[in-house]
């Protein structure tokens, strides 16, 4: 049975359609697991009993179609699951059972996958530790010592379940870089598509322009697949871009011979650990040992991407979060007339960390400060997604690391708010140019704990980013060291 | 531009959210060293610099005027925490 | 002709004070789905029975926005003579109330989709042009009810998400009696248009009238006030009449005004302060990040120009020009596209003026009495149009039946040459009419198509 949950996604499926396992037999592999595993606080919802069910009935039929058959999928919190407890991980949330199915995981389920269940995460994707979450602290299947580790963050639950096996894979979400680097910190592989590749329709919104779903898995391979099955445009989300779907899977190519590889200069900062640099170094040789052609360039603004990033997205999800007042869903709390009710119910259900980011938002676009905060923030943008573009006409793909750090303890930096935010400093860049991005684990550092290596591409290119991961991710030969302690 | 308790309390009757002097108070540290950190900003010169409020470069959809099969009653009371077999229900305002 | 002079003002303690008066006027877009989700606008329906998972603001819903309300709002404005704007945005207006689920209503701040223009009104001192400052699209909220339940209040999300017009007037309007005959002009116009309903009575126009006072001979304007949501012209009129005395008291008095937001209170007929909007005025307007902007192609807005119907003030000129209507009765008949329509169908094949004098004198005077409509007139624009030709017959008849009126000869022969032109002098007397009347009015009653 633990054979069976190492498989990676594509493994798995084909062995599935070939009937050298039974769905029963990979479903169960994973229950088993998961019930074992508690301690990690993966899940806020397990739907274990119905994807057993759902197994049981493909193979009574011999219904192993769609392009994710059978497998066993658990996905991020925030993506609302038709008649499954959708939370967003926030007290605010607790009970409310979507009457619908978001289009991301509506995909995966007309693939042929079965939901195992929802991913604990930081409150409404605010975090980068999985430290906010109203349904307590993910820990990270890597340990130091004996100490318990974040697993990063927003999608703590996903990354830290994808690197233990719980889930064939996974989705997440990245607004920041919620979905690179909590893979980072746990050693797998996490794709951030092009804004707009992905629907957010049903998607718990934090930050409009900024969120993107995407594939948290063991290999490049499975983001490939995953990214097939979950891209295409969604006339229900205006946003959506109406591109051609990509054929992911089926043109990976390891050969990068003549690949442009930019290495940019601002990406190194102030007190970079030495084991981060020496990752970034082994990065660009693999690279340069596979045919690619790597070129220092300049990101003039980088170091402006997180003020940019703290004015826009608290903006954004200050308005976004209005809506959870108590009255048609979630939680509410008694008040004497309807402002108190609001007032108590939103200071009850929220978390300190959303409600920083509301306070910060609302101040940000409120009536004279808009234009010293909020335009301010917008025109930076411009300046950093110009960078980018301009960057893009001498190289095909950037190479940088994921995180600033490997996995910390749990609690070392929920103290000061900016400590917290400084994870997000390689991420955030590429969310505000609305790029898509890749992070592999590149290796690990001098305690044992996985780093990641990021990809960066041109809009609507994963094809090259996957490519690039691909041929990286074979030189490199990560093997996952995740021991199972916590069973 | 910093902020004091009387914006924190301004912001936090705004953003609907009951304050007291221990939320206060976190607030304001929380808060200004924020803002603080935001200030990097204002080293740079952007004027007349466009602001990039949509990184989506194609023409808004616009729909059809068709009404679709839409929600039963019930299901779009559901999930309401205080709601009667027509309306949502909720305090009174004090108008 | 001696028009009458424009004389509204208020005699205060100190002096006679002018009125200032502008309106921002919602008016419900006329489409079958709403304007960002495709649930059905129907009015009258059962409580939330008409509410999609985005009208409702549940978590990870987005807009998609209704093509046939951009196209009205666009008519709209061209109706308004105002410029369409080839770009525009939808920003959200920040503010929380139990029926705005979303905690912000999606509408448009700085780039509208439809800017400056003009209305004329008529009034009985000569024509009046009122200035439109813009237009712009806007969800309606839904509705709360107050009076169900000593402690609680209950909402009805039907209307939430309805799209609405909102038409900004430039304050250049100085008397109810303007305010009257600018919402019947842009009423009249949005129903020619098929835009709107204008059915105030459902809720379809309201309006926010913003209302200011200054000593005649004054040119700096008066802090105003602004009353919401007035949803009949009555109440509009009689909220100016309070407020106005109300601030000139005030002023008399050496107080100030306060820029606040009022209710009309129709029971006491009074205006009072809305505490619960004082910290609203921060809406934190920003680009709505779930939709991009909006751009219309000059191709597209003059294709739309190109399909208008003949709007009011081009069919009153063509009716004084074409038809010799005086400009009182013209504006009788194009005061709503019902009667207009009517009135072309008669004087299809009748005496122009006879037509129009007998439907504003006649025709209305019998609806007016039964307080009907003209869709529920008893004669048929038709039959109508038959009877005014029978009673020119019948005229010339009688006339010719008197051997000491040679003219009457003339006529009589003339009728077979060219039977309206000549026929616009003959005078009615009452006795023809009545002798006409007898005869046919079993024709008309028993044979209306």
């Amino acid at each position: 049975m633990t054979t069976i949950a190492k498989y990676t996604l594509v493994e798995l499926v084909n062995k599935i359609k070939s009937k050298e396992i039974s769905a029963v037999d990979a479903t169960n592999a994973y229950v088993e697991r998961i019930q074992k595993s508690k301690k990690l606080n993966a899940f806020v919802t397990e739907t274990l009993e119905s994807a057993l069910e759902q197994a049981k009935k493909a193979d009574e039929i011999n219904q192993k179609d769609g392009a994710l058959s059978c497998a066993p999928i658990a996905v991020k919190d925030l993506f609302c699951t038709k008649n499954v407890q959708t939370t967003a991980s926030s007290k605010i949330l607790k009970n409310f059972i979507p009457t619908y199915e978001s289009t991301v995981t509506s995909k995966l389920w007309d693939q042929g996958a079965f939901l195992l269940g929802k991913l604990n995460c930081d409150e409404f994707a605010m975090g980068s530790s999985n430290e906010t979450s109203a349904y307590g602290n993910v820990i990270n299947p890597y340990k130091n010592n004996n100490d318990d580790l974040v697993p990063g963050g927003s999608s703590g639950g996903c990354s830290s379940a994808v690197a233990a096996d719980l889930t064939s894979a996974t989705v997440g979400t990245d607004t920041g870089g919620s979905i690179r680097q909590p893979a980072a910190f746990t050693g797998i592989v996490g794709l951030k598509p092009t804004y707009g590749r992905c629907s957010r329709w049903g998607i718990v919104a934090f930050a409009s322009s900024l969120d993107q779903a995407g594939p948290m898995t063991k290999d490049v391979a499975d983001s490939a697949l995953m990214l097939d099955v979950i891209s295409g445009h969604d006339e229900k989300d205006s946003t959506s871009a109406n591109v051609k779907k990509g054929e992911f899977l089926k043109n990976l190519n390891k050969d990068i011979k003549g690949l442009k590889v930019g290495i940019p200069k601002e990406y190194i900062v102030d007190n970079m650990p030495k084991a981060i640099q020496s990752l970034w170094d082994k990065g660009i040789e693999l690279m340069k040992d596979s045919g690619a052609i790597i070129k220092n360039i300049s990101l003039p603004h980088t170091k402006y991407a997180l003020p940019t990033y703290y004015i826009v997205a608290p903006a954004e999800a200050s308005s976004n979060l209005a809506r959870y007042d108590g009255v048609k869903y979630g939680f509410r709390a008694p008040g004497k007339d309807l402002i108190e009710m609001y007032e108590n119910t939103r200071a009850q259900g929220f978390g300190n960390e959303v409600k920083r980011r509301i306070m910060i938002g609302t101040y940000v676009l409120s009536s004279g400060y808009y234009d010293a905060y909020y335009l301010k923030a917008q025109q930076v943008r411009r300046l950093i997604k110009n960078d980018f573009d301009s960057v893009f006409n001498e190289v095909d793909t950037i190479l940088t690391p994921t995180a600033p750090s490997s996995a910390f303890k749990i609690g070392d930096k929920t103290e000061d708010p900016i400590s917290m935010y400084l994870n997000d400093v390689f991420t955030v860049p590429v969310n505000l140019a609305g790029l898509p991005a890749i992070s592999l684990p590149g290796g690990l550092d001098e305690t044992g704990l996985p780093l990641g290596l990021q990809l960066i591409g041109k809009s609507f290119d994963e094809q090259t980013v996957l490519n690039a991961a691909y041929a990286l991710e074979e030189k490199i030969g990560f093997q996952s060291q995740v021991k199972d302690w916590w069973m | 531009m910093s902020i004091n308790k009387e914006t924190v309390k301004k912001i936090s009757k705004l953003s609907r959210i009951a304050s007291n002097e221990q939320f206060e108070d976190s607030m304001i540290k929380d808060l200004n060293s924020i803002l603080t950190f935001v200030e990097q900003l204002n080293e740079l010169n952007i004027k007349n610099i466009e602001p990039l409020s949509s990184v989506v470069e194609q023409k808004l959809f616009q729909r059809e005027d068709v009404v679709k099969i839409m929600n039963e009653k019930k299901d779009v009371l559901k999930n309401s925490p205080h709601k009667n077999e027509n309306y949502f229900v909720v305090p009174k305002v004090i108008e | 002709m001696t028009e009458k002079e424009f004389d509204y003002y208020l005699e205060g303690q100190t002096g006679k004070w002018e009125v200032i008066i502008g309106l921002e006027v919602h008016a419900q877009v006329t489409s079958n789905a709403k304007l960002f989700s495709s649930s059905s606008t129907k009015f009258g329906s059962d409580p939330n029975s008409q509410v999609s998972l985005v009208d409702a603001a549940m978590p990870g819903m987005l807009p998609v926005i209704n093509k046939y309300c951009v196209e009205q709002a666009i008519k709209t404005g061209l109706g308004l003579k105002a410029k369409i704007n080839n770009f525009s945005k939808f920003d959200r207006k920040n503010y929380f109330y139990a029926d705005l689920p979303q905690g912000y209503q999606i509408s448009q701040f700085k780039f509208p989709i439809v800017g400056e223009g003009k209305v004329i009104l008529d009034m009985p001192y000569g024509t009046k042009e009122v200035g439109i400052e813009r237009l712009h699209l806007e969800q309606d909220a839904g509705k709360s009810l107050h009076d169900q339940d000593p402690q609680n209040s209950f909402v009805d999300l039907n209307r939430s998400g309805v799209a609405l017009m909102e038409i900004v007037g430039k304050p250049d309007l100085r008397s109810p009696e303007e305010v009257g005959q600018y919402v019947k002009k842009l009423r009249s116009i949005m129903r020619y248009l098929n835009t709107c309903d204008g059915n105030m009575d459902e809720g379809s126009l309201r309006a926010d009238v913003n209302v200011s006072v200054r000593k005649v001979g004054s040119t700096e304007l008066g802090t105003r006030c602004e009353i919401k949501n007035v949803n009949s012209i009555k109440f509009m009129q009689q909220a100016i009449e309070y407020e106005a005395k109300r601030q000139i008291e005030i002023i008399e008095q050496g107080g100030a005004i306060n820029q606040e937001t009022r209710l009309f209170d129709t029971k006491k007929m009074e205006t009072r302060s809305m505490r619960s909007k004082e910290d609203a005025h921060d809406y934190r307007y920003f680009p709505d990040p779930d939709l991009l902007p909006l751009e219309l192609d000059q191709d597209y807005v003059d294709t739309i120009k190109k399909s208008l119907p003949e709007l009011p003030d081009e069919k009153k000129s063509r009716l004084m020009n074409d038809f010799g209507l005086s400009s009182y009765d013209a504006s009788i008949i194009i005061s709503d596209q019902e009667i207009s329509t009517y009135y072309e169908e008669v004087a299809k094949n009748s005496d122009y003026k006879l037509a129009a004098n007998w439907m504003i004198v006649e025709l209305f005077g019998i609806l007016n009495k039964e307080n009907k409509e003209i869709k529920d007139s008893p004669v048929s624009a038709k039959n109508l149009s038959k009877l005014i030709i029978r009673y020119c017959y019948s005229t010339v008849i009688w006339h010719y039946m008197n051997p000491l009126t040679t003219w009457w000869y003339i006529n009589w022969i003339l009728i077979f040459i060219d039977e309206f032109k000549t026929l616009r002098n003959i005078r009615s007397s009452p006795s023809t009419f009545y002798i006409f009347t007898i005869t046919d009015y079993i024709y008309v009653t028993y044979s209306n198509s």
